[in-house]
């Protein structure tokens, strides 16, 4: 039986994020891409656990709690203007939306 | 008080009750006068206006409340509301005020040593410096002046003494018209305007009332301006008067260059270093003729009288006040004014001369055969104003004077009388529709009687003395001649004639009124009555002021007005003073001739119209032309129709259309060419080099940020998808590295 190492983390963390940007990219609906970014975040709050845990210090776990509390606010204000969005435009697809542009 | 110092109050109290009613009579007088005039009990009245055919013209409130007055009347005394209580005493109040103040200032101007008295309010124009025609440098002052001497005290006491009992008589006549308000305001301002004319001590201010006194006549010439004829003749009457004005201004403006003042005074002064222009027409004579031509269009003289036949469209107290008495009269009182000037010029003294005379008998003759009881006054106007100028063409100033104060006594008086004899006749003004009415309205009937032998020159009365004395002027004056004084005579016996035609076909012989008309006729009430005995006891005792040097028993006083007047023409007593070269005798017997001839003409039209009625109707038959051409006055209204209205005015139309359409329109239409072919250019290189280059340089710029451009396509995860490849280039080039 081999222990967890850093390494694992850092598989899972990697893998996560490859997820989260993959679908970042790929996916047309703005719900999962918000997902996605969470998925991203989360792979970031992995590495930071993983890293603090090995270096046997409390600084990146208190770092990683900031990241939730952002990632909260970021999916509540993402959310909050994709409501906006939908109202106005009545699609949730990021491919539909492009007013911003010349 | 000094009353002198305050003499410019004097037109103000006429302009006050104007301001009031002309500015808040509309407002305060919110019920129609129909409406009175329905309440039961009232007198039928009608007014020149009331035509037959006027009930089918405006059938609506006036008409209909006639009808049904005239069911109801029978003589009860009319309602008068409260509004035209408070006007009948405002509005002659007014006048009246403005008479007891110019009373008091002519007596204490007799008080003093010289009877000149000037007051200056303030300036008007203030120094306009121009060079006159002598090269020298004058100031053009006009002050807001106004002067108190023999000659305008005269007249003030006549326009505010007679414009008094006319405003009185009106508060009767004008009873059941509409616009009550509005005939008070238009005769109030006229007496304001009158009396600014009179007291004027220059004569731009003088010109500032003779357009107002002209204004006025417009307006109530014009007063019933639903009736077409009305309307036409008040802007007849406006637009040959400008005539005459333009005469007046172009005289003025002489005087201007030449004299270098418009101040009566002034001018007088000036005068003095000018020799008398004896012979032929020099700058002062031509000047005293533009001046005189605006005497006549203002004075209904020869080439302009035709206006004031037409003017008695005007309600007939207008007729009286202003086209009898009063504004007629302001041609005689301004070449009065200007008698300085004339003596000077004895060529245009003889112009004015001639045409006074031409006009009087002309005038006459017009006047033997007209039907409309107002037309016969209305030529006699005119021809009475020839007489005045007569006297003032033969240098007897006093004397134009003295006969106009005499005429607006008994011409107002015969103009108030036919106003009441067409009053009970229910606005009949034919004569040929009258007779038989002398026992019918008694006051009326005494009061023209006066009035009519007044005119008539039978001696005692008013019209003898001035006539007479006019008449003797032109004979014995050094400018006159037998030629002028026998136009004189023989336009003193037409007038006896046409005046007795008149009394004739309304008073005496059978009635010819129609029947529905003649049960109406009534007296007129004692508004109208009162003033008329009043005019008439001015026409019996007028002429008293001026009794003939002739009548020695009467001692000097009784010559006042003479007198009086001297120092305003003091250069023209002196003339007069040579009339002694003519023996007493021959005076006797010009007086006897001329009291003659009065008798011959009213025993002619007494047996003619009255004895023998057939007799005119074969005269008429025998001398048919000569009885058309005086009927339709000449032709003169024809003549100058054809070559002024038709003629000049027409004629130039034509000309100047063709000249507008060739001339100006091609300029007009060159001009529009010229700016569209501009134009064009301008829009060919705003296209093309203007646009062109903006567009060009926008392309431009277009193209080089295409590539760009398409980068943008606004979609996020294009975006999204460039950050990672960046993000992985930049790792990728340190993982390389």
């Amino acid at each position: 039986m081999h222990p967890i190492t850093t390494v694992h983390y850092l598989a899972l963390s990697a893998a996560l994020l490859l997820i989260g940007t993959v679908g970042v990219l790929t996916r047309r609906n703005i719900v999962i891409i918000l997902m996605s970014i969470e998925l991203i975040l989360n792979a970031v709050n992995i590495n930071l656990v993983a890293f603090s845990h090995a270096a046997g210090q409390v600084q990146g776990q208190i770092f990683a709690i900031f990241v939730i509390v952002d990632a909260v606010a970021e999916a509540a204000v993402g959310l909050g203007i994709l409501i906006a969005l939908f109202r106005n435009k009545e699609t949730v697809l990021a491919d539909e939306i492009d007013l911003l542009k010349w | 008080m000094n009353f002198l110092d305050q003499i410019w109050l004097i037109p103000l109290f006429p302009l006050f009750g104007a301001a009031l009613m002309l500015l808040l009579g509309k407002k305060l007088d919110p019920q129609p006068v129909s409406e009175v005039a329905i309440a039961p009990g009232v007198e039928p009245i009608y007014d020149e206006h009331h035509h037959h055919e006027h009930h089918h013209d405006h059938h609506h409130d006036q008409g209909h409340a006639h009808d049904h007055a005239q069911e109801h009347g029978h003589g009860g005394r009319h309602a008068a509301s409260p509004l035209k209580k408070l006007i009948n005493i405002i509005c002659p109040g007014m006048v009246l005020l403005s008479f007891i103040f110019s009373a008091v200032a002519v007596w204490q101007l007799a008080q003093q040593p010289v009877r000149v008295h000037q007051v200056i309010k303030f300036t008007w124009i203030a120094g306009l410096p121009f060079h006159m025609a002598n090269g020298h440098l004058a100031n053009f002052t006009v002050d807001w002046g106004f002067l108190l001497d023999p000659l305008s005290s005269v007249m003030i006491l006549v326009v505010t003494g007679i414009g008094f009992l006319i405003h009185v008589y009106s508060t009767g006549y004008m009873a059941h018209d509409n616009g009550y308000y509005r005939f008070f305001g238009y005769l109030n301002l006229f007496v304001f305007f009158m009396l600014m004319l009179v007291l004027a001590n220059n004569y731009a201010l003088l010109f500032v009332g003779w357009e107002g006194v002209g204004l006025c006549s417009y307006l109530l010439i014009g007063f019933y301006f639903h009736k077409k004829s009305a309307g036409d003749a008040g802007k007849k009457a406006f637009v040959v008067n400008r005539v005459g004005d333009a005469g007046f201004v172009m005289g003025m403006l002489l005087m201007l260059s030449v004299l270098g003042t418009v101040k009566f005074t002034e001018v007088k002064a000036a005068l003095a270093s000018f020799t008398p222009e004896t012979t032929g027409f020099g700058i002062l004579s031509i000047m005293a003729l533009l001046l005189f031509f605006g005497a006549t269009g203002k004075s209904a003289q020869f080439p302009l009288y035709v206006w004031l036949p037409d003017a008695m469209e005007g309600p007939t107290p207008v007729s009286a006040l202003i086209h009898a008495a009063t504004m007629v009269t302001a041609g005689v009182y301004m070449v009065a004014r200007s008698a300085a000037l004339f003596q000077l010029t004895p060529s245009t003294s003889t112009v004015v001369a001639v045409v006074g005379a031409f006009t009087a008998i002309l005038a006459a003759t017009i006047a033997l055969v007209q039907n409309d009881i107002k037309r016969v006054l209305a030529y006699s106007t005119v021809s009475q104003l020839g007489y005045m100028f007569l006297a003032l063409g033969v240098g007897a100033y006093w004397v134009a004077i003295f006969h106009l104060f005499t005429h607006a006594f008994f011409k107002a008086l015969l103009f108030l009388d036919s106003g009441s004899v067409i009053h009970a006749m229910s606005g009949e003004q034919d004569m040929r529709r009258m007779g038989g009415l002398k026992d019918k309205i008694p006051i009326t009937y005494w009061t023209m009687f006066i009035g009519s032998v007044a005119i008539a020159g039978i001696p005692g009365l008013a019209g003898f003395f001035s006539k007479d004395e006019i008449l003797w002027q032109a004979y014995s004056s050094p400018q006159g001649s037998q030629i002028l004084w026998f136009v004189g005579l023989a336009t003193a016996g037409l007038t006896a004639f046409y005046m007795w035609r008149l009394m004739n076909l309304t008073f005496y012989g059978k009635s010819r009124v129609a029947p529905e008309v003649a049960a109406h006729i009534h007296e007129s009430p004692a508004a109208m009555t009162v003033p008329l005995i009043l005019l008439a006891a001015g026409s019996v005792f007028g002429g008293w002021l001026g009794v003939p040097k002739l009548w020695t028993i009467f001692g000097e006083s009784w010559r006042g007005f003479e007198s009086w007047l001297a120092p305003a023409f003091a250069a023209a007593a002196a003339e007069a003073a040579k009339e002694g070269e003519h023996s007493a005798s021959t005076e006797w017997v010009l007086m006897g001739l001329s009291v003659a001839v009065a008798i011959i003409g009213i025993t002619v039209a007494r047996y003619f119209y009255h004895h023998k009625p057939e007799i005119p109707d074969s005269i008429e038959k025998a001398v048919k032309p000569l009885h058309a051409l005086l009927y339709n006055k000449w032709y003169v209204d024809e003549i100058y129709d054809f070559l002024f209205v038709n003629g000049l005015c027409k004629g130039g139309g034509l000309l100047l259309g063709s000249f507008d359409r060739n001339v100006v329109d091609g300029g007009v239409n060159g001009a529009g060419w010229l700016t569209r072919f501009a134009a064009t250019v301008s829009m060919w290189w705003d296209t093309w080099i203007v646009d062109g280059t903006v567009r060009f340089t926008a392309f431009f710029v277009k193209m080089l940020s295409y590539p760009v451009c398409i980068l943008q396509s606004g979609r996020v995860q294009t975006y999204a998808f460039f950050v990672v490849v960046g993000v992985l280039v930049a790792f990728g080039y340190y993982a390389v590295r």
